[in-house]
């Protein structure tokens, strides 16, 4: 289990390595085709900012290699705010006095076609918060089978779950995890996650082994930018990929950052901030680090960057997400998770893609592979 | 240089060879002494196993050479199970070297039935080295069943070609969590070397050795090339391997300024 590995690397030691990396680690990371952690420490090192453009022109040359002129279009779906957790940064959390959604089964289907006439999406990310007794694994199997008319490709973001659980819902059609750890720093990961049964940091990280073990097609991970420095928090991922590669080889595997915006109306506000510059430098060292690796950005990040960004490293995007539950079928009225910055409709980014010279796919998979 | 272990056993030397070809059995027994090797295979259909003076096994049994039957000559898996069986009641141990080759000219080894009898050999609780395919798959598949090593091909057998399946070999060392051994085709120290500084934690030489003008001096050659070569792996070595040179004649970061 990866609690195991990870309790041998100390979070200190990597942090104080990272930053006492010159120009000449660089330099060496560069040169080489396949590089270890030590390597992608150096590219996310404060002596990397120099090569950022030496490493746009490297991400981009292995992007084109391993993914073409392709972006991987998908949508998320939020079925419930109810949520039993209490991170501090986040919109949902339990003690938080708002009303509280669950999806019936008409009001998800009603989700499933608004999203259609959105675009032509087939890669659907189905979100919810952690209310087991609600929307716990039967809630989710039902979902899912109710979703198989619409998309081909079925991915879920929910609360970590036991091998079998995982095993089960691919019986159901699904293709896809998605579970960020948010924080890789067990020392303080409780003072982000102080309740609920997300507060157990091993329960959470070992999830990726249990979806590994069920065979779980696609696992995708992340790093919540905005809790702890970003650059140790992102090397630990990249001993998680590299752990999860060589114990669970047959599965495909994407990297998330998603970074925590200045709340504008108090709350949490992000102890780190994370600039425009350095998550292009970050994305660049992921694809340096793995050419095969799905990088995936939100809509919580600007039309701006992820135009520019789409034809450097990126390979997945989601597009005119909404993140409250029955948000595409009535106009919002509940609150979001977050505020999405890329407000373009998908067709708008579709029609931007194509400027770019990259061709969105809404399908690249089929329910009878299954 | 860190030491390589397979099921608990420490070698220092990461030069493994075999024993066929030599023209003698003296000049072989020299060339096992100055290769320093420390595993040596051995082809149980060369021994008389019902000889306990059999002078090619005399020549190799020494202390600290561990020694590696191997089922060179079978065509199944049921043969290689049966010459494994054969194999641990004559050598008294239960590692052996799998070699499936029902190809009598290139003796290319057969990925299917080198699988089914690994499955089936660990289960019997054979120390299992696989002779196989430079397929990663294959690699993974054989991991997956127990084995002890995988021991991907550079070039057919003998044919002193070098790593001719180095892109595949590169692919086999990243992913693999048993150590790779470079079995066949490997010619020249140099071509060790290189294995040695990709990542493979072992190199198995056999035909440069035996057929070499002179062995002993060669079996030397090779044991510095290995030893060379993972000098540089362990020390870091920048292989200079990307093709690809960043141009700076239009700034893709532009964009980042504003």
């Amino acid at each position: 289990m990866f609690s195991d590995y990870l309790s041998n690397i100390s979070w200190d030691v990597t942090s104080s390595s990272i930053y006492s990396k010159t120009s000449k680690d660089v330099e060496h990371a560069l040169r080489k085709r396949s590089l270890t952690v030590d390597d992608f420490m150096a590219l996310v090192s404060p002596a990397a900012e120099p090569y950022l453009e030496e490493m746009a022109q490297l991400s981009r040359h292995y992007t084109l290699e391993r993914f073409g002129k392709t972006i991987s279009m998908f949508v998320p779906l939020y079925l419930t705010n109810s949520c039993s957790n209490s991170c501090v940064y986040c919109g949902f959390h339990v003690s938080n006095p708002m009303k509280r959604t669950i999806l019936t089964e008409e009001e998800t289907v009603n989700e499933y076609k608004a999203i259609k006439r959105l675009a032509p999406f087939e890669n659907l990310l189905l979100v919810t918060g952690e209310n087991p007794a609600k929307a716990g694994v039967p809630y989710i199997a039902r979902a899912l089978d109710l979703a198989k008319p619409y998309f081909s490709n079925l991915k879920i973001e929910v609360m970590p779950l036991k091998a079998e659980e995982y095993k089960e819902l691919t019986n159901h059609g699904l293709n896809g995890v998605i579970c960020f750890q948010e924080t890789y720093n067990r020392a303080n990961y409780n003072i982000y996650h102080p309740r609920g049964m997300k507060s157990n940091f091993e329960w959470r990280v070992n999830a990726f082994d249990r979806m590994g073990q069920a065979g779980v097609h696609s696992i995708g991970m992340g790093v919540l930018v905005g809790l702890e420095d970003w650059r140790t928090d992102m090397t630990m991922m990249a001993y998680h990929l590299r752990y999860l590669q060589k114990n669970y080889w047959k599965t495909k595997y994407s990297v998330n950052f998603p970074r925590m915006r200045v709340a504008e109306n108090g709350g949490f506000q992000p102890n780190v901030i994370m600039t425009d510059r350095e998550l292009a430098q970050l994305t660049f060292a992921f694809r340096i680090f793995d050419h095969d690796v799905d990088i995936s950005y939100s809509t919580r990040e600007s039309a701006e960057f992820r135009n520019a960004m789409a034809t450097l490293g990126v390979t997945t995007m989601s597009a005119e997400s909404k993140t409250d539950p029955g948000g595409y079928y009535t106009y919002p009225q509940s609150l979001e998770q977050f505020h999405v910055s890329d407000e373009r409709t998908a067709v708008q980014v579709e029609r931007d893609l194509k400027a770019l010279g990259r061709e969105p796919v809404w399908k690249d998979w089929d329910q009878a592979l299954n | 240089m860190n030491d390589l272990i397979i099921d608990g056993h420490r070698f220092v030397s990461r030069l493994f060879m075999g024993t066929g070809k030599f023209d003698s059995n003296d000049e072989m027994e020299k060339s096992i002494k100055s290769s320093g090797t420390e595993l040596v295979t051995v082809a149980m259909k060369r021994i008389d196993l019902d000889d306990k003076d059999d002078d090619m096994l005399k020549h190799i049994q020494h202390p600290g050479v561990k020694l590696l039957p191997n089922t060179s000559g079978v065509r199944d898996a049921e043969e290689a199970i049966f010459a494994a069986q054969m194999s641990r009641e004559a050598f008294g141990t239960n590692w052996l070297k799998l070699e499936i080759h029902p190809d009598p000219r290139y003796l290319l080894p057969d990925s299917v039935e080198t699988l089914k009898a690994t499955e089936q050999l660990v289960k019997m609780g054979f120390v299992v080295f696989p002779y196989c395919q430079a397929d990663p798959v294959l690699c993974k598949r054989l991991e997956e069943a127990g084995a002890a090593t995988v021991m991907p091909l550079g070039a057919p057998i003998g044919s002193n070609l070098g790593l001719r399946t180095k892109d595949f070999l590169r692919i086999i060392i990243e992913q693999s969590n048993v150590p790779v051994v470079v079995d066949a085709g490997i010619g020249a120290p140099s071509q060790a070397a290189e294995a040695m500084e990709m990542g493979a934690d072992a190199v198995l030489v056999n035909t440069a050795i035996a057929i070499a003008e002179n062995p002993v001096k060669t079996a030397e050659a090779f044991k510095l090339a290995v030893q060379a070569g993972r000098m540089a792996y362990e020390a870091g070595l920048a292989s200079g391997d990307t093709s690809f040179h960043a141009s700076a004649s239009s700034p893709l970061t532009s964009f980042l300024d504003k």
